[in-house]
């Protein structure tokens, strides 16, 4: 062997050493030096999570009667790892899935993705409350469906169909952009939460927290035989007791069912802001949400021309019709444009800057004082005060202290705020090129009665009159009442502050009261025909708003008992016309209902005297 | 210096009775090198039979079994080729030669398509996969090649013939398509040009052109839509460079290696292992064998393994230098090379530092054809070290 071969050979050694130099080096590194890291990592690879759904609290009305419980529902899931690995009978599955739950095989792929790009190995639920005929025949298929499984899941039960609908809501899954909200921090992708209603608002008391199972799992996510590390069981949702009568929410959903006509209504306790019934026609099935709804579904609540969705008793945007008279007259008496013995000739007509501006029906009602112009709804007499008041601010400024065209701090998403128009609003709108002309004493004269720009729902014109009965103090309407535990111990009381308080004289409330008696239970009034045998004295006011091209809506805000309310219950029902044609009657049944012992009481009263 | 030393430990050259040992040949073998390959046999056979116990139902130790099989038969197969002079092999190059490229092309007609590439023929009761036989068949001939082309041609034909012969079966290989195996027939060629006394200059030449080649399959082809390699064997090659970049790819199986033999610690975690029990760590029988150990063994286990490894690649250099003829200095030269280019490519890729290419460990890794081959190369070895004993003694074997 030659001296060059020699040198080769020696370098060729010296190579070989410090590659398993390289090796030795390595492999030190990686189990002494950094071996806890990646023992750490091994046995944290070896575990996987799943979640187990908690059921959501409870929903209960004031009397403990159950609004909104939870029912088992069986989900079907689909485990992406036990799929057939060869496509063209993986593709055959997910066809045959997809028609099995009325979906498409591209939509099932696109929720496979999503859901394991966030938790991998984890079964993906493809539908949730199948059938157990579905279920039935899929077990019975077995073979036909490789890696499907069926899981009981908690799903939301209504007992009462639509009772309540509106206030309820509906729970959903969680959507992307609330995963990035603050408040639904910690849920993941499928979790699902309060979309709407009180499930919305109180839903972080009502979710509950999942539960968590962690099993050994081998790289393919199957659990090893005997591989049950530890379970935390889920810790069901608290419940919530809701401020709501169900007597008295059902009296109105009735009464509104049987008129027909789309509307809303609500019944409020005057002192403290709690509603003891609010809903809307036409309403809808919560029930419907519980399962994923077709485009065919959403397609029909989105293209209903009666929008049943919709709550109108707090999003609706209505004028009011005479029903907002009160407030003229509040605003008036205080600001010293009406003193309250003042007489002003009704002579069925006031010309404001050459137009005309007549009462209903053309009636001349003569000489009428606050009282009298209130009983018999005398447009003339509030006309006049719209004029007295048209440039001075001080209508809108008492509409607006009572609550008109601004948030009431209900514990509902979605209501709306309205409009109560104004010199600024108008001539700022017409600068802007919205509107043909400025301000004018029109514009004030047809607010008095509240027509013209003026938009507002029951729920505004509730705290209003709840103002007016409870001597100035605007209450916080709210339905959620109560926080208990699922042992039924109380967490939480709702008991929201008032909003403000506004003074009013005590001379010209017990004057407006009068009035408003009158209009309901004295012989001329304009609803005596609804109320005049209504054994309870009451304070209740009609509204017939005109709203082209609608026919005339109707509307009816009554105070019970009179002269000391506990309650106000506002009716609007669209195109119903006169207020004591449509609002009133249903207003009745409602105050039947809350009144129901106590009529039933003078009822047998009378019975034994006779 | 060896020699003399070696020598005077013999026995007497003239024996009047020479005794069983003599006869068997055993005191003109290697003894170091047999017992290190054995070792890791028998560490590959009692691996298999903890970490594969649950494998095949019905049969806990299929997989060491066979392995145990197999490196039985590769002790056999390289007892018989120990006695066989391998001068003879120089003489048999041409039909060597033929019969690797043969063999190798006949997979693409008859082969067992298994994962979507053909490697390997079905046989009765086991199948067999020629380019692992053909590592051996390549050093063998290549080097009778190189011997012949030190008489005629200009050092450049020279060196680009060389390169042609040992590329083609490579590149035949790398067709089936076998990436790793392609790149051993490859570190055979080089190994056997540097020993057969290859210019520097022309190693700088080939360095520069497999950078640029390297560049251009991982870079330029496929930015210009024409790639060489497929999906996967580019994205195994480059995933080693950052192997935590998508764990559920490429980078996944490294990375679980990688935990599965840091968590082996010190002294390893035994039956308490998950990663390589619990299915992590693919190929635990195969490719991925080493991190078994690791985990399962610790350091202390795995750094034997090393060290055992280390021996039979320092016998086999030890080989190089002893050979009384050049074509056994190129041969031995050609197994150090495939041996050590294959362990540090497997370890490495177990360790994370080298590119998942699928070369096995060689002994330890579970498979007839790699174990066998091996055993026969080891056979060529002891083959050299008892020619170059047995002339120093003046005497041939039969």
């Amino acid at each position: 062997m030659n001296n060059r071969l020699a040198l080769r050979i020696a370098i060729f050694g010296g190579f070989a050493v410090v590659l398993f130099v390289v090796l030795f080096f390595r492999l030190w590194l990686l189990q002494v030096i950094d071996g806890e890291k990646y023992l750490a990592e091994a046995k944290n690879n070896r575990t996987r999570s799943y979640r187990v759904s908690a059921p959501r609290g409870e929903i209960f009305d004031r009397n403990g009667k159950v609004l909104v419980a939870n029912r088992t529902s069986l989900a079907l899931q689909v485990n992406p790892r036990k799929l057939p690995a060869d496509p063209v009978r993986r593709r055959a599955e997910l066809a045959r899935l997809a028609e099995l739950t009325h979906s498409t095989p591209r939509h099932l792929r696109h929720r496979m993705h999503e859901e394991l790009k966030l938790a991998p190995a984890a079964p993906v639920t493809l539908r949730s409350d199948v059938s157990h005929y579905l279920v039935y025949y899929l077990q019975e298929n077995q073979d036909r469906f490789p890696g499907v499984e069926v899981q009981t899941v908690f799903v939301r039960d209504y007992p009462d169909g639509t009772l309540a609908a509106h206030i309820l809501g509906n729970v959903g899954e969680i959507s992307e952009d609330q995963l990035k909200e603050r408040q639904y921090r910690g849920l993941l992708p499928g979790d699902k939460i309060g979309q709407d209603g009180v499930e919305y608002t109180y839903d972080r008391y009502l979710r509950g927290k999942p539960g968590l199972t962690r099993v050994q799992v081998d790289a393919l996510g199957e659990p090893t035989p005997n591989g049950r590390l530890v379970s935390k069981p889920p810790a069901p949702g608290d419940s919530l007791k809701l401020s709501i009568d169900g007597k008295v929410q059902e009296a109105g959903e009735v009464a509104m069912a049987e008129r027909g006509l789309p509307g809303g209504f609500i019944t409020m306790d005057v002192h403290t802001g709690e509603i003891l019934g609010l809903g809307s026609f036409p309403t809808f099935e919560p029930a419907t949400f519980t399962r994923p709804l077709t485009q065919k579904q959403v397609d029909e609540f989105i293209r209903n021309p009666a929008a049943p969705l919709t709550d109108r008793a707090i999003a609706g945007l209505y004028p009011t019709g005479s029903t907002f008279k009160p407030i003229t007259a509040i605003a008036a008496l205080e600001s010293g444009k009406l003193q309250l013995s003042e007489v002003i000739e009704d002579t069925g007509q006031l010309v404001v800057g050459g137009q005309p501006f007549k009462n209903a029906g053309e009636a001349a009602n003569g000489s009428v004082n606050l009282v009298s112009a209130l009983e018999v709804s005398s447009d003339v007499f509030f006309y006049t005060l719209g004029l007295r008041m048209w440039d001075t601010g001080e209508l809108q400024h008492w509409g607006h202290k009572l609550g008109i065209g601004r948030p009431t701090g209900i514990d509902l998403p979605g209501s709306e705020e309205g409009l109560l128009p104004s010199k600024h609003w108008r001539d700022q709108l017409y600068k802007e090129g919205g509107t043909d002309r400025p301000w004018s004493e029109g514009d004030n004269v047809q607010l008095a009665t509240g027509q013209g720009d003026l938009q507002t729902n029951p729920l505004q014109m509730a705290v209003a009159y709840a103002t007016l009965a409870n001597g100035g103090t605007v209450v916080t309407p709210h339905v959620g009442l109560q926080i208990d535990d699922p042992a039924g111990r109380v967490l939480k009381e709702f008991d929201p502050k008032p909003r403000r308080h506004v003074r009013i004289d005590p001379e010209y409330r017990a004057a407006i009261m009068e009035g408003l008696h009158d209009a309901a239970q004295n012989g001329g009034g304009t609803s005596f025909d609804v109320f005049g045998s209504f054994p309870i004295p009451v304070a209740g006011k009609t509204g017939t708003a005109q709203r082209p091209p609608h026919l005339d809506q109707s509307w009816y805000g009554i105070l019970a008992p009179y002269p000391n309310p506990r309650i106000v219950t506002f009716v609007t029902m669209e195109e119903g016309g006169f207020g004591a044609e449509s609002a009133a009657p249903a207003a009745k049944k409602i105050l039947e209902a809350y009144f129901a012992g106590r009529l039933a009481k003078e009822a047998s009263s009378k019975g034994g005297e006779g | 210096m060896y020699a003399t030393r070696a020598r005077q430990a013999r026995p007497e050259p003239f024996a009047v009775h020479p005794g069983i040992a003599e006869r068997l040949g055993l005191p003109y073998m290697d003894g170091t090198l047999a017992f290190s390959a054995a070792a890791l046999a028998v560490v590959s056979v009692f691996v298999l039979a903890r970490a594969t116990l649950h494998d095949v139902p019905g049969d806990p130790y299929y997989y060491a079994d066979r392995q145990g099989l197999y490196a039985a038969l590769g002790i056999v197969g390289m007892y018989l080729l120990t006695r066989v002079d391998y001068s003879r092999f120089r003489e048999l190059r041409v039909g060597i030669y033929t019969f690797l490229c043969v063999s190798i092309s006949l997979v693409f007609v008859f082969g067992f398509a298994a994962r979507g590439s053909r490697r390997s023929f079905e046989l009765p009761f086991f199948s067999f996969q020629p380019s692992e036989l053909g590592k051996l068949l390549l050093v063998l001939a290549l080097a009778g090649f190189v011997i012949d082309g030190a008489r005629n041609g200009s050092d450049w034909q020279r060196t680009v013939r060389y390169l042609c012969l040992g590329l083609a079966p490579a590149a035949l290989v790398f067709l089936q398509p076998d990436l790793g195996t392609a790149l051993v027939f490859g570190a055979i060629t080089l190994a056997v040009m540097y020993v057969g006394g290859v210019r520097w200059t022309h190693f700088a030449v080939i360095g520069a052109a497999l950078v640029a080649v390297t560049a251009i399959v991982l870079v330029l082809a496929p930015a210009v839509g024409t790639p060489v390699l497929k999906g996967y064997q580019a994205q195994r090659l480059t995933s080693f460079l950052n192997p935590s970049a998508d764990p559920s790819d490429a980078g996944y199986q490294q990375n679980q290696a990688k935990i599965a033999i840091g968590s082996g610690e010190k002294t390893g975690r035994g039956d308490r292992a998950t990663q390589t029990r619990l299915d992590f760590v693919p190929e635990r029988h195969t490719d991925f064998i080493f991190a078994v150990i690791g985990e399962r063994y610790g350091f202390m286990g795995a750094a034997f393994v090393l060290s055992l490894y280390a021996l039979l690649i320092w016998r086999a250099l030890r080989i190089v230098t002893l050979s009384k003829n050049s074509y056994g200095t190129l041969v031995a030269g050609g197994i150090a090379a495939m041996l050590l280019f294959q362990v540090f490519v497997n370890v490495g890729m177990n360790l994370g530092i080298m590119p998942i290419t699928g070369i096995p460990l060689p002994l330890m890794s579970y498979g007839g054809s790699s174990v066998l081959a091996t055993f026969l190369a080891i056979g060529v070895l002891q083959s050299i070290h008892m020619q170059a004993r047995l002339s120093q003694r003046g005497r041939f074997a039969w």
